[in-house]
Order: C-alpha cells, then sequence, then structure tokens
C-alpha cells in the first residue's frame, strides 16, 4: 500500500521517499491505535522500500513532532485490570512498538526525522531510530520519564548510546530536563538546525540528494555503521517492566493524568 | 551584561509579541501562565524562545514553580 490516510498517522510514497505524518492531537501521543497503525506502516514499509531511497518522519500538528507514550490511556488500561494482567499488557506492548521500531531503525533506506516543537519519551525514541534528524530550531527534547518512576521504554536509552555515548545519556536521563535545537546539535545529535517551518521543506532537499547516490552502497554503508543494539533492547523492557510493577509508577500515572499543573511535561 | 530591568524588558517585548498581547498589559509581577493565556506545551515553546533570544540554557527544573516574569528574569540574568 503507497499510500495510507489513518486516523493517527498518513503515509504516501513518491519520487522515491517516503513520508510519514504523524497526525494525532493533542502531540502525537503514542497509544493502541498509533501502534496499530505503525504496525500497519511497517508492515507496507516491506514491500514500499523496493521503490524507495528515502523516508521522512514529521508531524502535522503545530504542537510538536510528538509527547511521547500516551500516558492516560496507560493509566486508564492499567486501572482497569489485575496488576499481573496489566503488567503483561505493558509487556506486550513495548515487545510490539519495539519491532516496529527497530524495523525503522534498520530499514534498508536512508531514514530522516524532521522535527519541531515538543520531542519527548516515545517521540524523542522515534526521532532517534532515524539515520538524521533534522531541527526546526524550536525544537525540544526530552526524556522525562523518571519523574515518573520509570525509564525510556521505546529504545531511548540504548540508541542514544550508541549514537553519542554514556554521557549525554545521563545528563538527559538522569536530569530530564529537556533542551532546545542548538544544544542538541552540539550534543551530536541533531545535523541540521532549521528556521521555524523549514524541518520538512529541509529534509525533503537531503533526502533528494540521498537518491543521487548508488543504493546499494547506502544500504551496505548504514547497515556498517549503524547495528541495531538488540541486548540493551531487551534489557530495557525488563528492567521498565520491573520498575512498572511497583505502587510508585502507579501514584505517578495518577498524578500526572489527574495534574491541572500549568507545567505538566516540566520535569 | 546587560541588567535585569533591561532582560526583564526584553521578555516582556517577546512575550508579547509572540502570544500577540498588548505589551502596556503585561505586569512584571504578573503570573505569565495567565497573562499569556498559555499552556504547559506553550509554555515550552516560550523557553525555548528565551534560549534563543539571550543564547543561555534554562534547565527546566530551574524553572519549576517560576510564574511570574520578574523571576523569570532574575533566573536569566544568573546565566548571562
Amino acid at each position: 500500500m503507497e499510500q495510507y490516510q489513518g486516523q493517527a498517522l498518513s503515509w504516501v510514497l513518491n519520487g522515491g521517499i517516503i513520508e510519514l505524518s504523524l497526525h494525532r492531537a493533542p502531540c502525537n501521543e503514542l497509544g493502541s491505535l498509533s501502534l496499530e497503525e505503525m504496525e500497519a506502516f511497517a508492515a507496507a514499509l516491506e514491500s514500499m522500500q523496493r521503490n524507495a531511497h528515502a523516508l521522512i518522519i514529521y508531524s502535522e500538528l503545530k504542537s510538536g513532532f510528538c509527547a511521547g507514550a500516551d500516558l492516560r490511556e496507560l493509566y486508564q488500561r492499567s486501572q482497569a485490570m489485575e496488576k499481573a494482567e496489566a503488567l503483561k499488557a505493558v509487556r506486550e506492548f513495548l515487545e510490539r512498538i519495539h519491532r516496529v521500531l527497530n524495523l525503522i531503525d534498520a530499514v534498508p533506506l536512508t531514514t530522516i526525522a524532521a522535527v519541531h516543537g515538543v520531542t519527548f519519551g516515545g517521540g524523542f525514541e522515534l526521532a532517534l531510530t532515524c539515520d538524521l534528524i533534522i531541527a526546526d530550531k524550536m525544537a525540544r527534547f526530552c526524556f522525562p520519564e523518571l519523574r515518573l518512576g520509570l525509564i525510556p521504554g521505546f529504545g531511548g536509552i540504548p540508541r542514544l548510546k550508541r549514537d553519542l555515548g554514556n554521557g549525554v545519556v545521563r545528563d538527559l536521563l538522569l536530569t530530564g530536563r529537556s533542551c532546545n535545537a542548538t544544544k542538541a546539535q552540539q550534543t551530536g545529535l541533531v545535523s541540521q538546525v532549521v528556521s521555524e517551518g523549514e524541518a520538512v521543506r529541509a529534509a525533503r532537499a537531503t533526502a533528494a540528494q540521498m537518491g543521487k547516490f548508488d543504493r546499494e552502497t547506502a544500504i551496505a554503508a548504514k547497515r556498517f555503521i549503524k547495528p541495531i543494539p538488540h541486548e540493551e533492547l531487551r534489557r530495557e523492557i525488563d528492567i521498565f517492566c520491573e520498575l512498572f510493577a511497583r505502587p510508585a509508577v502507579a501514584a505517578g500515572l495518577k498524578r500526572f493524568v489527574e495534574s491541572t499543573d500549568s507545567q505538566p511535561y516540566l520535569p | 551584561m546587560p541588567t535585569t530591568d533591561k532582560t526583564l524588558d526584553e521578555i516582556l517585548n517577546l512575550a508579547a509579541t509572540h502570544f500577540k498581547v498588548p505589551r502596556e498589559k503585561l505586569n512584571p509581577d504578573e503570573d505569565f501562565f495567565k497573562a499569556l493565556g498559555i499552556d504547559s506545551l506553550q509554555t515550552l515553546d516560550l523557553l525555548t524562545r528565551l534560549e534563543h533570544h539571550f543564547h543561555v540554557e534554562l534547565p527546566d527544573y530551574e524553572l519549576q514553580g517560576v510564574t511570574d516574569f520578574r523571576t523569570l528574569a532574575n533566573k536569566i540574568q544568573a546565566r548571562l
């Protein structure tokens, strides 16, 4: 399927470039609906990649690229289940989303996340699966999970460590602070910083340039330089589930869901 | 280094321009969430604009509990 219009995301293959756009308000929170559509995208990617050389992921929403996991859905579903059942459901969700993200990470295309605004938690982790991140100057990156008593669960720590090293991971993970695009470029996370509203245009120009290269060489280069940290990704799921089982996490999620705080995204 | 008053003035100008609020209606000691009518995502937008404008890094945790423009100016001034 070379074109799809879903409730949470859409994609189109045009001129060798696949564009995956996110459009679930308020800020592309990743829940069960998004996951189902991402799995459909992963399945379609198998056939589309034969006629493509690049993939661009971006958000159509003004609020940002993606605010991360749908914590309201996570909390409400967990509350409706017995503890063991809730834990099993969380593990299944993580394993499903890891399958999709691992596939995007390794797909034999050059992949670009064109981000703006909030790029937090699972949204940051989605961007980290891409080969390049092109950021609008108003983009902001953050791993806020520790405030809930959790660690990032969609592969963020192993991928950030793979790409940038342990020091940057510790700074963002352990402080929970967010950083802007300029800082992210200084650390090596972001390859290009562009003016407001220009990230997708810059990503398309970059993708067009990549179309000039021999595809077999580009695939070999990517496979050589970008290993998937499978062992750490598995361990991340285990640690997340161990932490999730604690009452402190349910309390943290409850606080977040019921918060009327004017700064709920700020750790 | 600019004075705190100048920093405060620049914050008020930036906020008024970006969030389309008359500058004269913004009071330095006012709750900027209410004055600007902004939510948490827009607060992050303001934070990023301030970082770019003043060429500073403002860790979110330093701004926790900061609700008025004057305190915000003091936080920025400490990093200039």
